[in-house]
């Protein structure tokens, strides 16, 4: 498996283009005063989409993007881009980050300095990281998956990624959304090499099967889950039942597809109402960016589909029933205040060894890119004691 | 007794269907740029809107289908525009080929529009023209209905329970407006619930309602009171609506999210409706529609920039909803029923816990967009009921 340099460079053509539908965009009226109520805020994307066009710039990002070390391997037929910085110091504990959607590999940009270097933050040398990033298969610089169940497997590609491509025996891992499905699916299935694991949400697909021995406090959190699928989860709905008819239009007009992912990052995060509480508009921007220009919106629905398709439902199933109570491998969890309700500790220990629990206050969904200092802390510190 | 008419009110100006060449040429240009997908894995239907057909659908938009003469045919109709209360609302009115016909009020749903009704309004003012029974006719009026095609929204709408807010225009239209002081009301998706709205609150004026479904509001039902029929379609409803039912999901919690691409995107509008048009129809979509009549309607949600306003309508009433499956309705209430429409045919037993049937008709062909689908059996199945009311 060869390991070739990799360098993002997005032909001249595709921001042209980018700017001439930017230029011509077609406004829908909105419900006055509905604020973020019905979606995304008409008046904000006006503003974004204004800045996109007259003051971001790509190719600024870009250069940024490049400085870090980009890599691509082809594992078993997926072509997989990955970022890969080795810390300076001997004995750095090899972690692999997975991001989820509709982020990308640039949740974990701000993680990569205080993981590799923590002593430039006021950390220490010894609790030093290599750290490796890849792009889910399908999102960004990965190639599509050119078949169904294609997340069922993803964890097989990183533990061959980790092991047979990039030479370390051990290592952890962490992620959350997604990341977390496939980082737990890495630990099940590849203990003898995995460390530990460290997550910021247990993966939804264990709410398909409802135990009847809830506590009081899994009631709440079950309640929880139950209203946000009746508020917010319609997004998952229609990508996972008709991800085309949803990603032809977000394939043809970038305000669509702002539209769609930044309505994620305001009510996943904890930005009080205006999201640049919590991100920039250049870091906005250049994640919805990455998806227009590498054109990877149907790809990435494909989770979604997997799991409503494929009898996943019925695999997630005997899956959940092998997992209960086994899982040895020491799981640490950081539970940020606005993501995921009010996630009970012992919902985490039916299917996991918890060795570590932190509940924060601020921070949400996103929390490596809002809160990356407390989150690089609880892997610095939850790590420390598996070197 | 003669159905009394008075003067059509001042408000009322005849309109003509004319969309402006700049919005033509914008949109040549956008189906000329259609940046495609990168579709998941093999195509056909299985993950949405078919990429190969979207292809072929926008190449003909494109190159092929012609909205003047489309535009041409729709303007044969006698539309008008009418003033009431802060609406311009915009109607078909084709009087009936009789002596005293009866005023029928048409709604569509989503996502057709007025112009669901296209075939079938010639059949209703002329029976004998398509070989109907000519015992009565009917003076028809087919609106956009409020956030919908040529009846735009004002700035401030209600939003306090939307469709019964909708009911009362269309009420102040067929009465105060065309000086019908008693009329019946036919409609089909959300056109059903607000047949059935009308009925609730006006009583008096609306003489009998013929629906193609129950409406959604039924579905709110306790399960536990249902007997083995009607579990068995309910939970089928529910089971279709977890497979074929995010984009309603979707437009009754974040429609403006979605709103941008589709004001945006003439490929993103068409590939949203067509699905459903696909999904609803009985047999292969185009043995159903033609390209030309798919286009058509999309052209009407296009051209006016009104799919916006009619996504959010989902939203705006389940927020402050109208109908629960406790209401009524005591007017006679005919229901013409095809076998692919959604949830496929309700029992009998079902729709009598709402409503007063005292006609039921079970076609053999069709699905939920069933006066475009199949106009001449249900214009016969509209004759026959109607005839049975006394005014």
């Amino acid at each position: 498996m060869e390991v070739t340099h990799f360098h993002i460079d997005i032909p001249e053509s595709s921001l042209t283009d980018l700017h001439e539908r930017l230029r011509h965009t077609r406004w829908p009226d909105e419900l006055n005063n509905s604020g973020w109520e019905y979606g995304t805020n008409l008046a904000y994307l006006k503003e974004l989409t204004q800045y996109w066009q007259q003051d971001y710039d790509w190719r600024e990002n870009e250069r940024r993007l490049n400085e870090w070390p980009h890599y691509k391997v082809t594992i078993d037929g997926q072509e997989i881009h990955f970022i890969h910085v080795r810390s300076k110091a001997q004995d750095a504990l090899p972690i692999i980050l997975t991001h989820g959607w509709p982020d990308s590999f640039l949740r974990f940009e701000k993680l990569i300095a205080m993981l590799t270097e923590p002593e430039s933050f006021g950390g220490d040398t010894s609790d030093s990281f290599d750290v490796v990033i890849p792009s889910l298969p399908g999102f960004a610089f990965s190639s599509a998956p050119d078949s169904p169940g294609s997340l069922f497997n993803v964890h097989n590609l990183w533990a061959k990624l980790m092991t047979d491509v990039l030479r370390y025996d051990k290592f952890v891992a962490h992620g959350g959304d997604w990341g977390s499905v496939i980082t737990e699916h890495l630990a099940r299935s590849h203990s003898r090499h995995v460390a530990g694991i460290h997550l910021t949400d247990v993966s939804f697909l264990h709410t398909f099967q409802k135990p009847n021995d809830l506590t009081e406090a899994e009631k709440k959190y079950f309640e929880e889950i139950e209203r946000y699928q009746m508020t917010d989860n319609a997004y998952a709905m229609i990508q996972g039942t008709r991800p085309h008819t949803l990603a032809a239009g977000l394939s043809d007009s970038p305000v669509g597809l702002a539209a769609w992912i930044l309505e994620k990052f305001y009510s996943m995060s904890d930005c009080d109402g205006h999201v640049e509480n919590r991100f920039t508009k250049d870091q906005l921007l250049t994640n919805i960016s990455l998806y227009w220009h590498t054109r990877t919106v149907p790809s990435s629905f494909a989770p979604y589909f997997d799991i409503l398709h494929a009898n996943a439902f019925t695999w997630i199933g005997e899956k959940i029933k092998e997992w209960a109570g086994t899982s040895s491998v020491p799981a640490g969890f950081a539970l940020f205040g606005k993501d995921n309700g009010h996630l009970p500790r012992e919902w985490a220990e039916r299917f996991f060894n918890v060795q570590r629990w932190t509940t924060l206050p601020h921070g949400g969904h996103f929390a490596a890119l809002e809160e990356p200092k407390a989150l690089a802390n609880e892997l610095i510190e939850f790590f420390r004691t598996l070197r | 007794m003669p159905i009394m008419k008075t003067e059509i009110a001042s408000s009322v100006q005849r309109f003509t269907i004319n969309i402006p060449d700049v919005v033509l040429n914008d949109l040549h240009r956008r189906l000329s740029n259609t940046r495609w997908m990168n579709p998941l894995e093999s195509a056909g239907w299985k993950h949405g809107i078919n990429p190969d057909y979207l292809k072929e659908f926008i190449s003909y938009w494109n190159t092929t289908f012609n909205w003047r003469a489309q535009e041409k045919k729709l303007n044969q109709f006698k539309h008008f525009t009418a003033d009431v209360e802060d609406y311009n609302l915009h109607f078909i009115r084709e009087k009936g080929n009789a002596a005293a016909p009866i005023p029928i009020l048409l709604l569509h749903g989503w996502p057709d529009s007025f112009y669901r009704f296209n075939k079938i309004i010639p059949m209703l003012t002329n029976p004998a023209a398509s070989n109907l029974p000519n015992e009565i006719a009917f003076d028809v009026i087919v609106p956009s209905l409020p956030g919908f095609g040529f009846t735009r929204c004002p700035r401030q709408v209600t939003q306090h329970q939307p469709m019964r807010h909708s009911a009362s225009l269309m009420f102040k239209l067929m009465t105060d407006v065309l000086g019908y002081p008693n009329f019946v009301v036919a409609g089909g998706d959300g056109g059903s619930p607000l047949a059935q709205t009308m009925a609730i609150d006006y009583p008096e004026a609306v003489k009998a309602i013929y629906i193609n479904d129950p409406g959604w509001h039924v579905q709110g039902v306790d399960l536990s009171i249902l007997g083995k029929r009607e579990k068995k379609y309910a939970e089928k409803g529910k089971q279709e609506f977890m497979q074929q039912g995010a984009y309603a999901m979707v437009q009754t919690t974040k429609p403006q999210t979605l709103a941008y691409a589709l004001n945006d995107s003439p490929a993103a509008l068409a590939s949203w409706i067509l699905d459903r048009f696909y999904f609803w129809c009985d047999g292969d979509i185009e043995e159903s529609f033609t390209k030309d009549e798919l286009l058509t309607n999309i052209m009407i949600y296009w051209s006016t920039q009104t799919i916006a306003s009619s996504i959010r309508a989902y939203k705006m009433e389940t927020l402050s909803p109208t109908l629960t499956s406790n209401d009524y309705v005591k007017t006679p209430t005919a229901l013409g029923l095809f076998p692919k429409d959604i949830g496929g045919v309700p029992p009998r037993e079902f729709v009598e816990r709402t409503a007063n049937v005292q006609h039921w008709t079970e076609f053999e062909r069709g699905g939920h967009f069933t006066a475009w689908e199949q106009p001449q059996p249900m214009a016969a199945d509209m004759l026959k009921f109607f005839s049975t009311i006394k005014f």
